[in-house]
């Protein structure tokens, strides 16, 4: 095939499956996320400083760390790794299935907290004028509280999408270096670099910061647009 | 059940400044008041009416409605209340009608007290209707607020001081609007509020609350017109009187008003003698109203002179004299049923050697008409 942008097809399939992977974790990261941003910003339970801790606890973890326990929790003889055989899927380390998984983990603390921040500015007020207007908390949810709080959910989109294109760590541990399966683009990279294909590593690096730089221009932005329209109101 | 249109709250929740602690039973209909300092509990306790707060041991019903007891709770979006916030609530992600749509979107059923365009009618919205929250006056926003509560079609409104938040100018706009909601639709209301003044246009019975305890639930013609009524402290005295439109005269340009209670044992003759004429209004002779009399628009004589201008002389009996700041005394006249205060200074008490007791002549210069 004829190099495009002077990347080879294994380059291209390695951005293909980034995107891929990064797509489906924000996605499944925002359904999973916004019930329990929204359960730490409401509860009054002893237990919220105890969840918000385990939640944020990717944010401190080398990769490694929760790659190494992730690889062994999902091996053949590892809890999830029994449950997952159990259920005739096989063994998760080393397929897409199990990237995704180790992916929402890591991403998880990028995409609770802005909705969580954004939650929590929006304080108490309009769910009880949604209450007293017979809203039902659902009802609440979808008419009051995510139009309010969506530069919230924008930032945790954008946060938890970058957030898994770069992550190396984790995916080195359990996925390895399969192309097309789990070799994404921050391990090729890495690949290039061990066979000395500098060129190519390059190429890949240099899209990274230019992917990188176009998002936080985004999203700084797109919070700078959302300040300007508070002043203007 | 003797009585079911009623709303029964009983209550202990120890706060931080005082503890809250009462068992209060008040009509379900025409406007209660709940009137108190503020850190008395009135928002604390309207905020149990509506099911904002889930305190335990509260037992509340409304009507035949048990809304809050050892086993049950109703939560806020299933009581068929409207409430008013203090400060705008509007939302602020929808225009004004978006706002009031969301109400209607989500009204009870049942009889409606007002449709859509009579509340827009009745809050002056039409202009208003295409603004978003932010681009609307703090009073503007309440006068939505209020028409968004209404809309929901409650069996019971709510509204915490909803003036409480606005400049002077403002509440003198928006208290008319007021006025026309408690006269015109037949929603029962509890308003909260501090000022006697927005209690005296607007409420039918008073519950007074003092650190957390009721002082006095009863209703507020009766309250105001006992020599106890705590009004000393409010920097406007005045009375408030019931009183019947008797006739107008095109000559003056007045109209007489007689006292609910003095008319009726008055002779034919006398009764000129208990009456009182102010400028003329568009009330059918036989309206009953509330004139409201300040304390600094009464003075008194020992005699009754024929030659002053002022032609408002009724015949008063000394009940209190109370000091205020300033070397000023109030003293609480009896007048038939009802209670006129007259705000002077010691020396003209002492000049004219007052004793409680003592038969004497009130000159009323001038008076407000209320309703």
């Amino acid at each position: 095939m004829e190099p495009l942008l002077g990347l080879a097809s294994e380059d291209w399939q390695a951005i293909f499956l980034t995107l891929r992977l990064a797509t489906l974790v924000t996605l499944i990261l925002l359904v999973i996320a916004t019930p329990v941003a929204w359960w730490l910003t409401t509860t009054q339970s002893k237990l919220k400083p105890v969840i918000a801790a385990i939640v944020a606890l990717p944010l401190v973890l080398p990769p490694t760390v929760i790659g190494f326990y992730l690889l062994i929790a999902m091996g053949p003889s590892g809890p999830v790794g029994e449950l997952t055989q159990s259920l005739g899927l096989g063994t998760l380390p080393f397929t897409f299935s199990g990237l995704v998984i180790a992916s929402v983990i890591y991403s998880f603390p990028f995409v609770v907290q802005p909705i969580q921040n954004s939650l929590e500015a929006l304080g108490k007020r309009p769910l009880e004028v949604a209450a007293t207007l017979r809203a039902s908390r659902l009802d609440t949810f979808f008419t009051v509280v995510l139009p309010l709080a969506k530069p919230g959910f924008i930032t945790a989109s954008i946060l938890g999408f970058a957030h898994t294109v770069g992550e190396f760590g984790v995916i080195l541990m359990i996925g390895g270096n399969i192309p097309g399966e789990t070799q994404v683009i921050s391990v090729l990279i890495y690949e290039h670099v061990e066979s000395l294909q500098y060129g190519q590593a390059h190429r890949l690096s240099a899209g990274m910061i230019i992917f990188s730089f176009i998002v936080l221009l985004l999203l700084y932005g797109f919070n700078q647009k959302q300040k300007t329209i508070r002043v203007i109101n | 059940m003797a009585n079911n249109n009623d709303l029964s709250i009983a209550l202990k929740w120890p706060r931080k400044s005082f503890n809250l602690d009462l068992d209060l039973v008040i009509p379900a209909r025409g406007v209660t008041a709940i009137y108190g300092a503020s850190g008395s509990g009135k928002t604390s306790l309207l905020r149990c009416i509506a099911g904002l707060e889930k305190v335990e041991g509260c037992e509340l019903r409304f009507r035949d409605q048990v809304w809050q007891s050892a086993k049950k709770f109703v939560p806020t979006h299933k009581r068929a209340i409207g409430y008013v916030f203090q400060e705008a609530s509007l939302f602020p992600h929808l225009t004004a009608a978006g706002n009031l749509g969301y109400a209607l979107k989500r009204a009870n059923t049942g009889k409606v007290i007002a449709s859509l365009d009579e509340v827009v009618e009745l809050l002056g919205l039409e202009s208003l209707l295409d603004q978003y929250p932010d681009q609307l006056s703090g009073g503007e926003r309440q006068r939505v607020a209020i028409a968004r509560a209404l809309l929901i079609n409650p069996t019971l409104l709510l509204m915490d001081e909803p003036l409480a938040s606005l400049d002077h100018q403002r509440k003198q706009e928006l208290l008319p609007y007021l006025e026309r909601i408690c006269r015109q639709l037949s929603v029962p209301i509890i308003y909260i509020s501090h000022s006697l003044w927005e209690v005296s246009l607007l409420a039918d019975h008073i519950v007074m609350l003092e650190a957390g305890r009721v002082t006095k639930s009863e209703g507020f013609l009766h309250a105001i017109n006992k020599p106890d009524f705590p009004i000393a402290q409010q920097e406007n005295i005045s009375s408030l009187l019931q009183c019947r439109v008797m006739e107008h005269n095109q000559k003056w340009g007045l109209t007489r008003f007689t006292l609910k209670g003095m008319a009726e044992t008055a002779l034919e003759g006398e009764g000129a003698e208990h009456s009182l004429w102010l400028q003329q209004c568009d009330l059918a002779p036989g309206r009953e109203v509330r004139l409201n009399i300040l304390a600094s628009d009464v003075s008194l004589s020992l005699s009754h002179h024929e030659d002053t201008s002022i032609s408002n002389i009724l015949p008063v009996t000394i009940m209190t004299i109370e000091p205020l700041p300033h070397g000023l005394l109030m003293l609480q006249l009896q007048l038939g049923d009802s209670i006129l205060r007259a705000k002077l200074t010691q020396r003209s008490v002492d000049r004219l050697n007052l004793t409680v007791g003592q038969h004497v002549w009130a000159q009323v210069k001038s008076a407000a008409l209320i309703q």
